[in-house]
């Protein structure tokens, strides 16, 4: 694990590319910029500006090398590498509010974008026109799209709102790609059909008199397309497996609300908040059930050092207790929040 | 001096309700939801058994109603239960508590704070902090963000 400093602003959304020797970061204004890796430093290599607000998501597809961008200003932009340069092109999503999250699909063909005008907005290209189409998914997202995650069979999209509910959508663009075969979650699958909802007391044995639960702040797809986890506001996590919809196992943590979440494994996951660490969860599917599997930040041990009577004194006067505080800032890597995880698993041989 | 010779009724028109993007909660059919029992939680506060009384009060919270009256009952009744306990006796209270009934007894609690009366937010707050050490922060979390509550 390595810790590298770019700025001193936030870093509100960030992406790798293909062999993650390259990064692309917003640093919580209207740029993005690529930073590329040199031995063991990061240089800045490019600077991307097109968009008017500051920039609420980044995606770069490993395979085509292009980079989406969605954000405050109600636009998105394809960035293809053309000469050494990116240049952009504009995608009309018809949305009248801010764009929230952006994720290309695993094939590359599509991608799709959540908004704040609570639709979904999925654009593929159409070579006719040279120009990139969207389609709207409306009914029956209610509020703020927060976050998405494909489904490894490109068709499928898994959603999480702040209307507490996490849903996953048919994305199918018949213009695109052939008719998908059926999966645990549903063989029907027009444009726009919801094959899965998270119901209002949607935790089987879990809270189930919390009705409601939380915004949705993080969703993710396994491997293999079968189980969907969740984080919602509420501090759980969730995890539904396709086909069994009665059967969605949660875990009411102890730790602040979760951001963001992703599988490891079938059966592991990974996911980081308002907590300052990741954390690592352990799905088991025979019984149903999640449960916690340990942080994964640790912070170094300090060393015991004694505390002078001014310390103490100064203690007294700020935190009402005179003992040696061992919570003085966060022990964890992070100083504030976690809002963006990005998990990559590497096979050594 | 002009008078408004013109009808003023369309003021007291509330247009929030015609907005058809409002967002309108899910109706969950709570009626049933009487709260705990009053007579088996006294008996067993009087016979001086308050872990069962603690279990019985925490069953049936009245969450779906929409019946104040119920919801201050069950309140009141579990301030009671509450204060009958020993201060040392809280922690093992709250040990024999799984975890719904340890977040249910956090929204109880913060119930309590809203109406404070001679001596209960002092019982109130020890019993925050060992359902604290308990739940986790994320128990308050969920107190905070549940759309309904008791």
């Amino acid at each position: 694990m390595s810790l590298h400093q770019f700025l001193l602003e936030p870093i509100t959304c960030h992406a790798w590319n293909r062999d993650r020797t390259q990064i692309a970061i917003s640093p919580n204004n209207h740029e993005v910029h690529i930073y590329q890796k040199s031995g063991n430093q990061w240089v800045k290599s490019h600077e991307l500006k097109e968009h008017n607000g500051h920039i609420t998501g980044i995606d770069w597809a490993p395979k085509s090398d292009r980079i989406v961008t969605c954000g405050a200003d109600r636009n998105a932009y394809v960035w293809s590498l053309k000469d050494g340069v990116w240049k952009p092109t504009l995608v009309i999503l018809r949305i009248n509010r801010a764009a929230t999250f952006v994720k290309w699909s695993p094939l590359e063909n599509k991608f799709a974008v959540g908004s704040g005008a609570r639709l979904i907005s999925v654009c593929y290209f159409e070579s006719d026109n040279d120009w990139w189409v969207s389609k709207h998914i409306k009914k029956p997202i209610r509020s703020t799209v927060l976050s998405l995650d494909w489904h490894p069979n490109n068709v499928l999209l898994a959603a999480g709102s702040c209307d507490f509910k996490c849903r996953v959508f048919s994305a199918y663009i018949k213009e695109v790609e052939e008719k998908p075969g059926p999966t645990v979650w549903g063989s029907k699958m027009p444009f726009g059909e919801v094959l899965f909802e998270s119901g209002p007391s949607g935790v089987s044995g879990g809270a189930g008199d919390g009705a409601g639960g939380g915004w949705v702040h993080g969703v993710c797809f396994s491997h293999s397309g079968n189980r969907l986890a969740w984080t919602s506001h509420d501090s759980t996590v969730a995890i539904a497996e396709g086909g069994k919809t009665s059967t969605i196992s949660s875990l009411s943590s102890e730790t602040l609300p979760l951001l963001c979440v992703s599988f490891i494994t079938e059966n592991s996951l990974v996911a980081a908040g308002h907590d300052c660490y990741p954390v690592l969860f352990v799905y088991d599917g025979t019984k149903g059930s999640v449960t916690f599997g340990g942080k994964l930040d640790v912070p170094k041990q300090t060393s015991q050092r004694g505390i002078s009577a001014r310390e103490r004194f100064q203690n007294l006067d700020r935190r009402a207790t005179s003992s040696e505080t061992t919570e003085q800032g966060l022990e964890s890597l992070h100083k504030n929040s976690i809002r963006w995880g990005c998990i990559c698993v590497f096979l050594g041989s | 001096m002009s008078k408004n010779t013109v009808s003023n009724r369309f003021r007291t028109v509330d247009v929030d309700e015609y907005d058809e993007n409002k967002f309108v909660d899910e109706e969950d059919g709570g009626e049933n939801q009487l709260g705990p029992d009053e007579a088996e939680v006294d008996s067993l506060i009087r016979q001086g058994n308050l872990m069962e009384a603690l279990q019985a009060v925490l069953k049936n919270p009245p969450i779906n109603t929409k019946n104040q009256n119920v919801k201050d009952c069950a309140e009141g009744l579990v301030l009671k239960v509450l204060s009958a306990f020993k201060s040392s006796d809280v922690d093992k209270g709250v040990q024999s508590l799984d975890k719904n009934g340890v977040d249910l007894l956090m929204k109880y609690i913060y119930k309590g704070f809203e109406t404070p009366s001679d001596n209960s937010s002092a019982v109130l707050l020890q019993w925050h902090e060992k359902a604290l050490s308990a739940g986790g922060l994320g128990c308050i979390v969920r107190v905070l963000t549940a759309r309904k509550t008791v």
